[in-house]
């Protein structure tokens, strides 16, 4: 079957590109336009590995279809720095070192910043449960909701200021 | 946080920070890059056959179809692999044997486990390798199938092998069974040490295969040219074993395969085998095009892992006054479809925290129709944990004496026997029971339905064979290049002891790991061996950095070596009798390198011995639901023997991290196979590992007793921490419920039919 043409908003940026009807929006991203900063880790929506926020909500890009990017405004990993201005959740994770092999870490860092979008003040366990789809193998979680908490605060000081 | 302080470095002053590690900005940022992040130009997909029988006998496999389909470009099976004699390498506990390797790699005569690979292909895109895989035929003869260790070891169990032998028996058997190996080790009088006793304890128990659960699944992209010279990129704990073990299973010259360390997004002891490597090599060699071959989560979970499942039987006696006299005790592992069970560790950590003149560990390497068995943290030793430290837990509530007074009592230290021959070395074990009962928590008082639960653990640590280049660059920063996979913060433990030892800033400091053709040959990144053996050879590099830096200096200055010290990154002329003379510092030197002797580089390759061992004792709260049998962590408190923390925050969290797996073996991760030795759980929805909001903070307590071997004291942190958990969690729900659980996990179903069936006997009685 003939690719399907699809134009969409990828961290702010026009992107045009051909896919399969079949292909997830995962492996348009990973194998089509070689952002590989989005990770598979399961490819059933169980781990978070591949979170990306489509039209500013939380999704596992393994669930969603290339096509279904059509009109629509994607943000992914490589779209959460400023430049060369860290965003303060990878500040943190840095800091904290929330991170041990780093293969979760870039969802990790997408669903947390979902989450301080919609709820800048999260209590330890609103963390808990909002990164309970986000599999971490390594660090047991401590370090990760510890620097989430960290950069909450630090994001409503600096918004107060 | 609890430092012990004894033969403290006092003026350490880098080691010990916690700085930004060098490889965390791409981490962050989605720029690392992992196994399946590479691609080439002309780069072909390779796809795997599995197969979908627990044992069946191949007959046939008819590849014609497949290769017929547009886009495909070649396909293989097991035997486009040379054979490999049949003979056990290596030391006893880690053997291997390339006959079995190559047929684990790629099945021959028979599959042996659902999801044994059969076949493979390679086309131009993945949809189309997927298509030409339908279209292979192979012909199968189904056998009977075995998948637990008992059923395996029965008179009448299907076998695997129909040569099997079992070693280590004398005399040895005449008939064959599924029985690989069997291991003893032993010290003093059993019979007498029991007559000892005032309570004796004997108890069985099962636990599951838990996978390691690494994230990332393995991926691979390799490109051989038509002069056999052959490259590879990919994610494991050591690319020069990628590089041995598939230059061995395809018959290359080792120097002829060029192995890439891809970023690793987890191990954890599982990425310390090939299973892709050679297969991409060989797609590539036919096509001559590169191969890119990437497991989906269902390959990980059918053909990947685990670590064993077990049979136990430990039978302890004790005094009223506490003193452990006698301990017997049976493992039996699973080693999945071919022989290797983590069994000898198993049996030689098994008593190894107590002091205890009769002892017995036997153990038994069984193979059944699950996949072969892989190294998961501190292998073998926390199966038998489980058993010990529940046997321990109830000798203490006999007696009644408090858990860890009791531990405290029989603790092992420097000079302590052990069953497998050589005396105990290194204190670290008493200080990490006192480190708990000094701890507030400990104390705190328990409601309904909830208990306290205390184990302790035992791991070798690993040495062995690391090399590693240190160089001054041009403007006095500095390089280093090892070749030790960083599975979690050890370029920044490398840069951390490198800036003390030179006495520079941790900042000048750039740690990297490089290809096989860089750098000497390194072990894997296991046994949590790389701070201390990799990081030894850093220290012994900056040393020669600074002895050289020194002769330089007294060059430039035109004095003799020993009027030369090294201070704070700067060479210092101390002979006031020679003049004065202004510090060099690194930059100084490196600036005059070219008239001093040239380049200014240290290699050191070794191979470290005198590690030290892990030790590790923790506690947990839980709460039992009655309702629906789950249980909840209220309080995790891990203390653990490091020898030295190089950068706490990443000692930390292994301790965390280690514990939270644990908290998965014990209540949550279990294999579902159905009755024709399927796998029925094959993804994380129903393979449920822990997730945040499953947990508490777990509380790690670092205890520092230096290694004397290790210029910085470091010991190894990786593995032991996951030792105690299963029994620790255990003896907590026994606590709190009253009821021994005997299995793992330790599921809401289980607990819940415990506690059904604990209501009836109170009833009935």
């Amino acid at each position: 079957m003939a690719k399907q043409h699809v134009s969409t908003t990828i961290n702010g940026e026009a992107v045009e590109f051909l896919c399969e009807t079949r292909q997830s929006l995962l492996d348009v991203l990973r194998d089509e336009l070689d952002m590989t900063g989005t990770k598979e880790g399961c490819g059933t929506g169980d781990c978070g590995a591949c979170s990306v926020t489509l039209n500013g909500d939380l999704v596992c890009s393994c669930l969603v279809l290339g096509v279904e990017a059509q009109g629509k405004s994607i943000q992914t990993i490589e779209g959460m720095a400023e430049g060369d201005q860290l965003h303060p959740l990878q500040r943190k994770f840095l800091e904290h070192a929330a991170l041990q092999c780093g293969i979760c870490t870039p969802g990790v860092l997408v669903a947390a910043k979902a989450l301080l979008a919609r709820n800048p003040d999260p209590t330890e366990e609103e963390v808990r449960y909002w990164l309970a789809g986000n599999l971490c193998r390594c660090t047991g979680y401590n370090k990760i909701i510890e620097a989430v908490l960290d950069a909450a605060r630090e994001m409503r000081g600096a918004n107060h200021a | 946080m609890l430092k012990k302080t004894e033969n403290q470095i006092s003026d350490l002053k880098v080691v010990g920070t916690r700085p930004v590690r060098p490889d965390g900005v791409p981490k962050v940022t989605g720029q690392a890059r992992y196994g399946a992040d590479y691609s080439l130009p002309g780069m072909l997909w390779g796809k795997i056959l599995r197969s979908p029988h627990a044992h069946a006998r191949i007959r046939s496999i008819d590849t014609s179809a497949a290769r017929a389909l547009p886009g495909v470009k070649a396909v293989m099976v097991g035997s486009d692999m040379p054979e490999q004699s049949f003979s056990y390498i290596g030391p006893d506990r880690v053997q291997v044997n390339y006959w079995h390797m190559t047929r684990n790699v790629m099945a021959r005569e028979k599959a042996l486990f659902d999801g044994h690979p059969v076949a493979a292909v390679a086309a131009t895109t993945a949809a189309i390798a997927e298509q030409a895989l339908k279209l292979i035929k192979v012909d199968y003869e189904v056998l009977p199938h075995v998948i637990d260790v008992d059923d395996a070891m029965k008179e009448d169990a299907p076998l695997l092998f129909d040569n099997m032998i079992t070693r280590g028996v004398s005399p040895e058997p005449t008939k064959p069974s599924n029985v690989s190996r069997r291991s003893e080790f032993k010290a003093g009088d059993l019979e007498a040490g029991f007559a000892l006793a005032d309570e004796v304890v004997e108890m069985s128990f099962t636990t599951e295969p838990v996978h390691q659960g690494y994230i990332e699944t393995h991926g691979t992209l390799a490109r051989y040219g038509a002069d056999g010279q052959c490259e590879i990129w990919s994610s494991s704990q050591g690319h020069f074993m990628v590089r041995a073990y598939t230059a061995k299973l395809l018959g290359m010259n080792i120097s002829d395969l060029l192995v890439h360390p891809a970023e690793i997004g987890g191990g954890f002891g599982g990425k310390t085998v090939v299973y892709l490597e050679p297969v991409a090599a060989l797609l590539s060699k036919k096509t001559g095009l590169p191969v890119k071959l990437v497991m989906s989560r269902e390959d990980v979970f059918r053909a990947t892992g685990p670590t064993s499942g077990s049979s136990m039987t430990v039978k302890m006696g004790v005094t009223k006054d506490g003193k452990i006299v006698a301990a017997d005790g049976t493992f039996k592992l699973q080693a999945g479809a071919f022989p290797g069970s983590p069994v000898m560790n198993a049996a030689m950590c098994a008593f190894s925290v107590y002091e205890i003149e009769n002892a017995r560990a036997v153990g038994y390497d069984v193979v059944c129709n699950r996949p072969k068995a892989v190294a998961y943290r501190a292998p073998g030793s926390p199966i038998a944990a489980f058993a010990v430290e529940s046997v321990v837990d109830e000798l203490a509530r006999r007696i009644g004496m408090d858990p860890l007074a009791l531990r405290l009592k029989n603790a092992v230290k420097a000079g302590s026997p052990t069953i497998w021959g050589p005396k105990h070395g290194y204190d670290g074990f008493i200080e990490t029971i006192e480190a708990l009962m000094a701890h507030p928590a400990y104390k705190i008082p328990l409601g309904k339905n909830q208990g306290r639960g205390v184990a302790s653990g035992f791991w070798f640590n690993g040495g062995g064979e690391s090399a590693v280049t240190v160089h001054v660059s041009e403007d006095g920063s500095i390089a280093i290049a090892s070749g030790s996979m960083d599975v979690g913060g050890s370029r920044a433990s490398m840069a951390l002891m490198a800036a003390e030892t030179l006495g520079v800033p941790y900042d000048s400091v750039r740690s990297t790991v490089s290809d096989t053709a860089s750098i000497g040959y390194n072990h894997v990144t296991g046994g949590s061996r790389v701070t201390f053996a990799t990081g030894m050879a850093v220290v012994q590099a900056c040393e020669k950095i600074v002895d050289d830096m020194r002769a330089r200096a007294a060059m430039i200055w035109d004095v003799p070596l020993e009027a030369v010290s090294w201070q704070e990154g700067a060479a210092h002329l101390t002979d006031a009798a020679l003049g004065e003379k202004a510090p060099l510092s690194l930059k100084d030197i490196a600036a005059k390198r070219a008239v001093t002797g040239g380049p200014i580089v240290a290699e050191v390759a070794l191979n470290a011995g005198g590690q030290a061992p892990g030790f590790s004792t923790q506690f947990c709260d839980v709460e039992v639901d009655p309702e629906t049998g789950a249980v909840k962590i209220l309080r995790y408190v891990a203390a653990q023997d490091v020898g030295r923390a190089i950068h706490p925050s990443y000692v930390e969290g292994q301790i965390q991290g280690g514990v939270v797996q644990g908290i998965g073996w014990a209540l949550n991760e279990t294999y579902v196979y159905n009755d024709k030795g399927q796998l029925e759980n094959t993804g994380f929805l129903d393979y449920r590992v822990p997730v945040a909001s499953d947990l508490p903070m777990i509380e790690a307590l670092i205890v520092e007793v230096p290694n004397p071997n290790h210029p910085f004291g470091v010991k190894g942190v990786g593995e032991v921490n996951i030792v105690p958990v299963m029994a620790a969690v255990a003896n907590a729900l026994r606590g709190a419920t009253g009821v021994r659980q005997h299995a793992l996990p330790m599921s809401p179903p289980v607990v819940l039919a415990a506690l059904d069936a604990q209501a009836e006997e109170v009833v009935g009685a």
